[in-house]
Parts: C-alpha cells; sequence; structure tokens
C-alpha cells in the first residue's frame, strides 16, 4: 500500500506544483547546455557531406524535431488514458501542457524538411510517405488545442480531448501507412531517405544530443506551462490563495 | 408498446440487439419523415462532384485521372455535412439524455443510429455513385471496384464521424471544428478507397486495399460505438 501512496503523491497539483517549479530550471539547463553541445557538433566538427553538401546540417534540426514531435503525442495519448482510467486532473493538464510544444516540432519538422527538400530534392513538398503523415499529425495537434478550447467547462474539455487525442493516436500508425503505401503506389519516391550512404558516426552523435536537447526543452516548457495550468485552474484552492498572498507580500 | 416503452418498463430485458434494431428502426423513421433533409446531402454529393470539371477543364483523360479520387473526396465531404444529424436534434429536445438512462446499452442504441444514419445518408451516395463515374469516363471495371470500396468505406466514415458528432455536441464552433476533428482521420479510407480503383487501373485487383477497407469496416464497428457512446456521456455530464 504505501508503493501506491507514493505514486498517487505528486498526481495532486497541490504537490506536483512544487516539484515542477524545481524541476523546470534543471531541464531547461540542459537543453540549453546540450542544444550548445549538439550544433557545436553539427555545424563545426561533423564533415560536410559529398553528396549533399552543407545543405544536410539542417537534419541536425529536423531530425530531432520530428523524433519529438512523434513522441510527444505518443505522451500526450498516455496522460490522455491516465485522465480518463484514474480521473485525474494532473494527467489531463499534462496532456494540455504538451499540445502546443507537440505542434511546434511538428511544425519545425514541417518547415526544417521544405527547406532541405529545395535544395536536395529541388521541390519544397513532395507528398513524400513521412511529410505526409508529419502534416496530418500537425492537423490532429490542431484539432487536439481546437475542441479543447472549443469547450468552457475544463472537466468536460479534459474528458472530450482524452477521447479524441486517443482515436487520433490509433489512427496515426494507421495513417502512416496508409500514407506510406499509397505513395509507393503512386510512384516511386525520387530521392529516398533510407537510401542515404550510412551517415559517419559524429553526425549520428550530433543528431542525438540534438534530440536529447530538443526533448529537454519540452519536459522544461511542458513544466512551465504546467504550472501556468495548475495555478489557473485551481486558483479557487486555499493553496493558490495562500501561494498569491506570498508572492504579493515578497512585493 | 414498442420494446423501449418495454424495456422502460422493466418487462423485457434490454438486450443490446434489440437496442440496435429499436435504434435504427426510430431513427429510420424521423429520417424518412424529412425527406427533403435527405435529399439535401445527396445532392450536395452530385452537385460536389458535378463542379470539378467545370474547374479543371473536360478533357477525358484527365477527368478519368482524377475522377476516383474526386468522387471520395465528394463523399468525405458529404458525409461530414451530415453528421450533426446523428445526435443534434436528440441532444437537443433531450431524447439522448433518455437513451442513456434506459436500460439499453448505449452503444447498442448508437450502433443503431449510426447505421440508420448511414442507410439514409452514406447507401443512397453509394447508389449513385456509379451514375457520377460514368461522367468521368470510368470503365466498368473500376466502376465495380469503386462502388465495393464505397459501400464498404462510407460505413467507416459515420462510425469515425459519430466519435466527432458526440464529441462537439453543443458546441458554439460546431461544423468547423468537427470539420478539423474528423477530415484528418479520415484520410485513410480516402487513400485505401481511391487506391483500389487506381490498383484496377494500374492491372491489379484492388482486393488488397479493399480488404484493408473491410478490415477498418471490422475494427471501427467494435470501436467507434464504444469511443462515441464515452463522448455522449461526457457531454451529457
Amino acid at each position: 500500500m504505501t508503493s501506491s501512496i507514493n505514486w498517487f503523491r505528486f498526481a495532486s497539483p497541490a504537490s506536483f506544483f512544487p516539484l515542477a517549479q524545481r524541476l523546470a530550471p534543471w531541464f531547461a539547463v540542459s537543453a540549453a547546455l546540450l542544444a550548445i553541445v549538439g550544433i557545436y557538433l553539427g555545424f563545426f566538427v561533423a564533415p560536410t557531406d559529398a553528396q549533399q553538401g552543407e545543405a544536410y546540417r539542417i537534419i541536425f534540426i529536423h531530425v530531432p524535431a520530428a523524433w519529438v514531435s512523434m513522441f510527444i503525442y505518443i505522451v500526450m495519448a498516455f496522460w490522455c488514458a491516465m485522465s480518463l482510467t484514474f480521473n485525474t486532473r494532473l494527467a489531463a493538464m499534462m496532456a494540455q501542457a504538451l499540445a502546443p510544444t507537440g505542434a511546434l516540432f511538428t511544425f519545425i519538422a514541417l518547415w526544417t524538411g521544405a527547406l532541405w527538400g529545395k535544395p536536395t530534392w529541388g521541390t519544397y513538398w513532395a507528398w513524400d510517405a513521412r511529410m505526409t503523415s508529419e502534416l496530418i499529425l500537425l492537423f490532429l495537434y490542431f484539432g487536439y488545442m481546437a475542441l479543447r478550447n472549443a469547450i468552457d467547462d475544463p472537466r468536460r474539455a479534459d474528458r472530450a480531448s482524452a477521447v479524441l487525442a486517443l482515436v487520433g493516436a490509433i489512427n496515426v500508425p494507421i495513417i502512416y501507412f496508409s500514407v506510406k503505401w499509397w505513395n509507393t503506389l503512386h510512384q516511386g519516391a525520387s530521392v529516398s531517405l533510407t537510401s542515404a550512404p550510412t551517415m559517419a558516426r559524429i553526425m549520428v552523435a550530433g543528431m542525438l544530443v540534438m534530440a536529447f536537447a530538443a526533448w529537454f526543452y519540452a519536459i522544461a516548457v511542458t513544466l512551465l506551462r504546467v504550472q501556468a495550468i495548475i495555478l489557473e485552474r485551481e486558483r479557487a484552492t486555499g493553496w493558490v490563495g495562500e501561494l498569491a498572498g506570498a508572492a504579493r507580500g515578497a512585493k | 408498446m414498442t420494446p423501449f416503452d418495454a424495456a422502460i418498463a422493466g418487462e423485457t430485458s434490454a438486450g443490446a440487439w434489440s437496442g440496435v434494431g429499436w435504434a435504427v428502426a426510430r431513427d429510420l423513421r424521423l429520417a424518412l419523415r424529412s425527406k427533403a433533409e435527405l435529399g439535401v446531402q445527396l445532392l450536395f454529393y452530385v452537385i460536389v462532384v458535378s463542379l470539378f470539371p467545370l474547374g479543371v477543364g473536360p478533357e477525358p483523360a484527365l477527368l478519368r485521372a482524377i475522377g476516383p479520387g474526386v468522387l471520395w473526396v465528394a463523399a468525405l465531404l458529404a458525409s461530414l455535412l451530415s453528421l450533426s444529424r446523428i445526435f443534434g436534434s436528440d441532444f437537443g429536445d433531450g431524447a439522448l439524455e433518455q437513451m442513456a438512462l434506459s436500460p439499453y446499452p448505449l452503444p447498442a442504441l448508437i450502433s443503431g443510429k449510426i447505421a440508420a444514419h448511414w442507410l439514409t445518408g452514406g447507401l443512397p451516395l453509394v447508389v449513385i455513385s456509379p451514375l457520377l463515374g460514368m461522367q468521368f469516363g470510368l470503365s466498368g471495371g473500376e466502376l465495380t471496384v469503386l462502388s465495393a470500396g464505397l459501400l464498404l468505406g462510407t460505413p467507416i466514415l459515420s462510425l469515425l464521424g459519430a466519435i466527432g458528432a458526440a464529441l462537439t455536441l453543443g458546441l458554439r464552433a460546431g461544423g468547423g471544428l468537427l470539420a478539423l476533428l474528423i477530415l484528418p482521420l479520415y484520410v485513410p479510407v480516402l487513400i485505401f478507397g481511391a487506391g483500389a480503383v487506381d490498383a484496377v487501373r494500374g492491372g491489379q485487383s484492388g482486393g488488397a486495399q479493399l480488404s484493408l477497407l473491410a478490415a477498418g469496416l471490422l475494427v471501427a464497428i467494435v470501436g467507434a460505438p464504444l469511443a462515441s457512446a464515452t463522448a455522449v456521456r461526457i457531454a451529457l455530464d
């Protein structure tokens, strides 16, 4: 029993708030340090690609953004499942806090992909399977946020958007494979990512470091955003009132 | 006494199948009383399809190439247009709340409502599609696969759409929001449906795509009523 009590201790917004407050700066600093290392590796240490020239260096932004954009949707769906199953407010708040960052990374992945495609493929947009499913992922994020914003009652917004996120999560693999098969049925992609020459080890290292930087950034921002959401939604509670009073007293 | 009244009175056990049957019969009767509304959805489909040749030009080769995609996209939009019909008026007049309180399992009632929605909205669209396909110069084999695809695919649209319709019940944002929620989820249906016709054109059977649509339909039949029932309960809370 003691372990279950420990598990759920931080499920209460009141006890999670100080934890988020304490953790967020650590993740932010780690993200900044990793980003500096990753950009240094990517832009100064990694050699110029024999085929793609300097343009390939955009993968140090693009690939981590794409990974994190998909990973955030999975995490969001996980919190939504938690929120529906255990009916915890904090799980729904976490999902709510994750969505804008997920949409941001999806957008960055699409944008940098287009910038990379122009010099490499000769076109900004190619209806490639990955690009198309990434675009649909962006629509799913927008749909999730739009549904949340359209519902005034926060508890109903929590549960309705959780159902939507879970239905979307079931659909994401189906969408990915359907787009992939659709693409191969219509025509072979003119340039395939997988046929690119195997990457130098230093490039992979740079990409991984950048992926961790993006991931830690996402955690830091989510923790910041969830603090704001907690304060906004728990404003009627005593502990938020004390917190506000203390802040006012400090001034 | 209808089975519904009987079930409320506790005289019969409220089985899932009788719930489905009751909901289908009720919604069909209601839909057939407002035939004009049904005609509107079908006309919308016909008009959207007819606009494309005006937009892209009448070259037969081009029309033949885009035909299946146009018919499918128009079917998606027509389905979207009619989704509010599934729960809208029942939510407005409180009938939906009565259904949620009834001894019938709510997913069964919702399955019936979705079935009735497809019978009155999706099925007429499937029936008229070969005619529209001929306008785009599709051959006999292509028309057969197109119709088979629509027959398997349009129920998926109703089933997935019901989830979105239930989630947006009573919201001001309404129609536009529903499109944003549901159209991305329709993508696989569109790809496999239009892809089946392309496969026939490329000399294959199109059986793979139709099998995938059938598989999707089975998954949706099991999952969508449950998700819709959850969403309806959330909306009624």
